[in-house]
């Protein structure tokens, strides 16, 4: 796509980019080149002096079970986190899709968790499940669940998948509501005529004309489970128990920032960079497929 | 196949206020009926209430003598090509038509044998394993009757299916919708808003006007006797000139200077202000002294086969079909005879046409 | 409507019901912990319904913050979010219009080269590059600093494309026009560009606000100055450790007064905040 018209000046388009390049330059591309730099290094103890190792920081990370661990980890709580909430949004938006009585009221009541913060939520959610005082934990211990995440890793796995999920629900219920309202309805009648039942229409008609969204909330969900989840993590579990929570942005914090291993913490750095511009260029590549329906 | 009765059926969405309000019609076996109106008039919601699609605030609907008022849609053993054809964007052509098939769990065989036999009747063979989005609209219009007929309903519904076709095509797709009827000999009931489709498709056609049925009757039945100022106005291009005007001594003055007889039969009850229509073809023209009618010419136009004469006659605008080299001059006086059993005479007031 | 069966839509209603309880319970206990005081919430179970500490919790916080973890008062905290909030938004807005502008409406040397450098940045989330760019904030001694927290996050991709999509929109007639009108191209930046940009401004402003109210990370790593906490930052300073220990009648009253901003954002600006999300993610 290009403009047809254009305005003529030698100086007036640099100046008007300016700003936004400078930003990107300082604070995008020097930090991330200095990421990659810095994982090919090893620093002493002080930081005082360092020594090019090649690959030797990432050969370490391969061999680390800690590492190895959080990349598990961090595959089991994207999965859930993306699934539990495709799911639920889904079954919300298609209640939500035909009803005609209140259906603003449903939708505002619904959309507001997106403007909680993820430490926020986790908090909130520390707090109801907190093993002592927790109002949650009360119920669960009188169903006759032994309740405490702070000891147990499956159990704050469950906690930290709740909260980002909760937070989640309301994007994925507005694009799913969005994608189902964009069906046309004649499809819908055609296949009722066709005597399909709404089980069926579901399954054969809707779910397969949705799944250009679908598949663009997959993306979404797993790089908002990657990334936007260190704030319920943190605010939360902080990783623990045992690591049983520790994901791989919270690993890269972790070792950076409180264990100061700057090369092995920019090597992580490194690989989270590879593994998003694989997930951004499938989201590309799928968005020029999806033109075609 | 079945006929199809309509009884006292009302529409309404909010309470009070009547979309649809009333209409009785009955629908005979094999007969193609044409739903006709301009948009808004309720014609698709009919048609909707029909195939299951809206409920039925009152009345009665029966296929083939069955009450289908709480029947779902797809127990109702009825077809419907959709206005955008509502093809399954995701399916082969195929599996479009083979969709309802699979869903009732007809054998692999007696549904391939069905679709071969639908696309060998709507030349779309080549097309099966195609997706929607790789045919052009006359294909996919195609495809939408042939999900239709592959069912072998008892009915099919029809709801404006030609108006996203251009010119040409839609011409082409009316004179095959006929051959298929021919063929099929299904029950149909064909909604548009189109009244050149009502009177070439049509057994019988249903004009409808702000959910009213204004008039049922054979299309030529009706061109011949509109029953109300509407339908003579809505069948017809163009369409029938009105001249209003009150009647004095069994003759209806109609402005400058002309009186037109009202026939003898229609004297005793006629009312104080009749509307008289005239078709622009049935204004013949005719040599000086024995005309009826003269105006002033003030637009000409030209078709080709025939010719528009525009003048005014008093303060009414009136148009007068003439062949296509006979046109007399602009700023000449137009002569025209009147054929008195082609002449139209409404009330004013009620619209309807006035009855012995 | 295809079978509008009374069993479907009262099972309808039932789900959507669940739904919004299940998103409000955290909410509704979150808010009455904020009225009761620390001893009824350390009754196990805590009453479910409000308490009479409202005024006390919440002016405890707002003017004097915690009394066992951080002490900051979130009156200063609010502040500094909002100030935060409102400069990424507005400083985002800002910078992707004229670079939007440039991009659509000049031919000039590198300008591809300028625009993939603006795409790429949409894969370097600050996640991934902290303790780099930690150094290099660090090194320009803007920590514990509104510049510090706000510049490194104004660069926006999805704004800059959000912008491009929709010049790319305006009729290329407005542009002739203008320029036999005798405008300069600053002259239809402010007379046509702008006035007809505003829908897509307030629908990024909505997006960018939540945005940068709700950052962080990096707020986290860069302001240790209890001074220049954002009230995201100070909720979870207040937490110091162990359930009981927590002043959680404070937390709760402190993330009430986190979370109310932006969800009112989202709720009084609903129909932009619904085109913003659409419009930034395609």
């Amino acid at each position: 796509m290009e403009k047809r018209v254009v305005f003529r000046s030698s100086w007036l388009p640099y100046l008007l980019v300016a700003p936004q390049i400078a930003i990107t330059v300082v604070f995008f591309f020097w930090p991330a080149f200095q990421a990659i730099h810095w994982s090919f290094l090893i620093q002493d103890a002080f930081g005082n002096s360092s020594q090019f190792v090649w690959f030797q920081n990432f050969q370490d990370l391969i061999r680390d079970e800690a590492y190895l661990d959080s990349f598990k980890v961090t595959a089991v709580f994207s999965t859930l986190v993306t699934f539990i909430g495709l799911a639920v949004a889904l079954v919300l938006a298609v209640a939500a899709d035909k009803v005609i009585k209140g259906a603003m009221a449903y939708k505002t009541l619904l959309i507001w968790p997106y403007a909680v913060a993820s430490a926020v939520a986790g908090v909130l959610f520390a707090f109801l499940f907190a093993p002592s005082v927790g109002i949650v934990s009360f119920a669960l211990r009188a169903m006759g669940v032994d309740w405490n995440w702070v000891l147990r890793g499956d159990q704050a796995m469950l906690l930290v998948v709740i909260a980002s999920v909760w937070k989640q629900i309301s994007y994925n219920f507005l694009f799913f509501l969005a994608g189902l309202q964009s069906i046309p309805k004649s499809l819908i009648e055609a296949a009722a005529i066709d005597g399909a039942t709404p089980v069926r229409r579901f399954w054969t008609i809707v779910f397969p004309l949705l799944s250009p969204t679908t598949f663009f909330l997959l993306v979404v969900n797993i790089v908002h489970a990657f990334f936007d989840t260190f704030g319920v993590i943190d605010a939360t579990t902080q990783g623990g128990p045992a690591g049983a929570t520790q994901i791989l942005v919270y690993k890269v914090y972790y070792d950076g920032v409180k264990a100061a291993d700057l090369g092995s913490s920019s090597a992580q750095s490194v690989i989270l960079m590879v593994i998003v511009i694989a997930l951004t260029v499938v989201q590309f590549r799928f968005i020029e497929r999806k033109v075609q329906y | 196949m079945a006929e199809i009765r309509i009884q006292g059926v009302r529409k309404s969405y909010t309470k009070g206020t009547w979309v649809i309000h009333g209409v009785d019609v009955s629908i005979g076996d094999g007969e193609f009926i044409v739903i006709v109106g301009p948009s808004g008039c309720g014609k698709s919601t009919l048609l909707r209430m029909i195939a299951g699609l809206e409920t039925i605030t009152a009345g009665e609907i029966s296929i083939g003598g069955k009450i289908v008022n709480d029947v779902e849609p797809k127990d109702r053993n009825i077809a419907m090509v959709f206005q955008n054809y509502a093809l399954y964007p995701h399916m082969s052509v195929y599996d479009n038509m083979s969709y309802g098939l699979r869903i009732r769990g007809f054998s692999k065989a007696d549904i391939e044998t069905r679709v071969q036999r639908a696309a060998k009747i709507l030349e779309l063979g080549p097309f099966l394993a195609r997706k929607p989005r790789e045919l052009s609209g006359g294909q996919r219009q195609r495809v939408a009757m042939g999900r239709a007929i592959v069912r072998e309903p008892a009915a099919f519904l029809f709801d404006e299916p030609l108006s996203n076709l251009d010119a040409k095509l839609r011409v082409q797709m009316r004179l095959e919708i006929q051959k298929l009827h021919r063929e099929l000999g299904t029950t149909s009931i064909f909604v548009t808003h189109d009244q050149v489709e009502a009177m070439t498709l049509a057994n019988r056609m249903i004009v409808m006007n702000a959910g009213v049925v204004e008039q049922v009757g054979a299309p030529m039945a009706v061109y011949d006797a509109p029953a109300s100022l509407f339908v003579a106005g809505f069948i017809g291009s163009p369409a029938m000139n009105f001249l209003p005007g009150s009647v004095r001594d069994g003759r209806v003055d109609v402005g400058g200077g002309h009186l037109i007889a009202l026939p003898r039969p229609l004297l005793e009850h006629a009312p104080a202000q009749v509307t008289v229509g005239i078709r622009p073809e049935h204004l013949v023209a005719c040599a000086e002294g024995d005309d009826a009618f003269t105006f002033p010419v003030e637009t000409i136009e030209a078709l080709g086969a025939d010719s528009m004469v525009h003048g005014k006659v008093g303060a009414t605008p009136l148009v007068a079909r003439v062949e296509g080299h006979a046109a007399p001059a602009i700023g000449s006086t137009a002569r025209f005879a009147l054929m008195p059993e082609r002449l139209h005479f409404f009330d004013t007031v009620t619209g309807k046409r006035l009855a012995a | 409507m295809v079978e509008n069966r009374p069993v479907l839509v009262f099972l309808r209603h039932a789900v959507l019901l669940a739904g919004v309880a299940c998103v409000a319970f955290p909410l509704w206990v979150t808010f009455v912990a904020s009225t009761l005081t620390l001893e009824q919430i350390l009754t196990v179970p805590m009453p479910l319904v409000p308490g009479d500490q409202f005024w006390a919790n919440y002016s405890q916080v707002l003017t004097a913050g915690s009394t066992r973890g951080a002490a900051a008062p979130v009156g200063q905290m609010m502040a500094n979010s909002l100030v935060m909030a409102l400069a990424i938004a507005l400083g985002k807005i800002a910078i992707s219009l004229v670079s939007a502008f440039a991009i659509v409406y000049f031919r000039f040397p590198l300008r591809n080269f300028f625009f993939w450098m603006i795409f790429v940045t949409l894969m370097l989330p600050v996640e991934v590059r902290i303790i780099p760019t930690f150094k290099v904030v660090s090194d320009l001694g803007i920590l514990n600093s509104y510049l510090g927290l706000t510049l490194p996050l104004i660069a926006s991709a999805t704004a800059t494309f959000l912008f491009r999509q929709f010049f790319m929109t305006i009729p290329d007639e407005l542009a002739e026009a203008a320029r036999i009108d005798g405008a300069g191209p600053m002259r239809f930046f402010w007379d046509v560009v702008v006035p007809l940009s505003k829908t897509s401004m307030a629908a990024l402003f909505v997006i960018q606000f939540i945005y940068g109210w709700n950052q962080y990370l990096w707020p986290l790593l860069i302001t240790t100055d209890e001074s220049m906490y954002t009230v995201v930052i100070g909720i979870k300073r207040m937490i110091v450790g162990g359930d009981a220990l927590t002043e959680w009648n404070l937390v709760m009253a402190t993330a009430m007064l986190a979370l109310l901003p932006p969800a009112a954002v989202v709720i009084l600006m609903q129909k932009w905040f619904v085109k913003g999300l659409v419009e930034t993610e395609k």
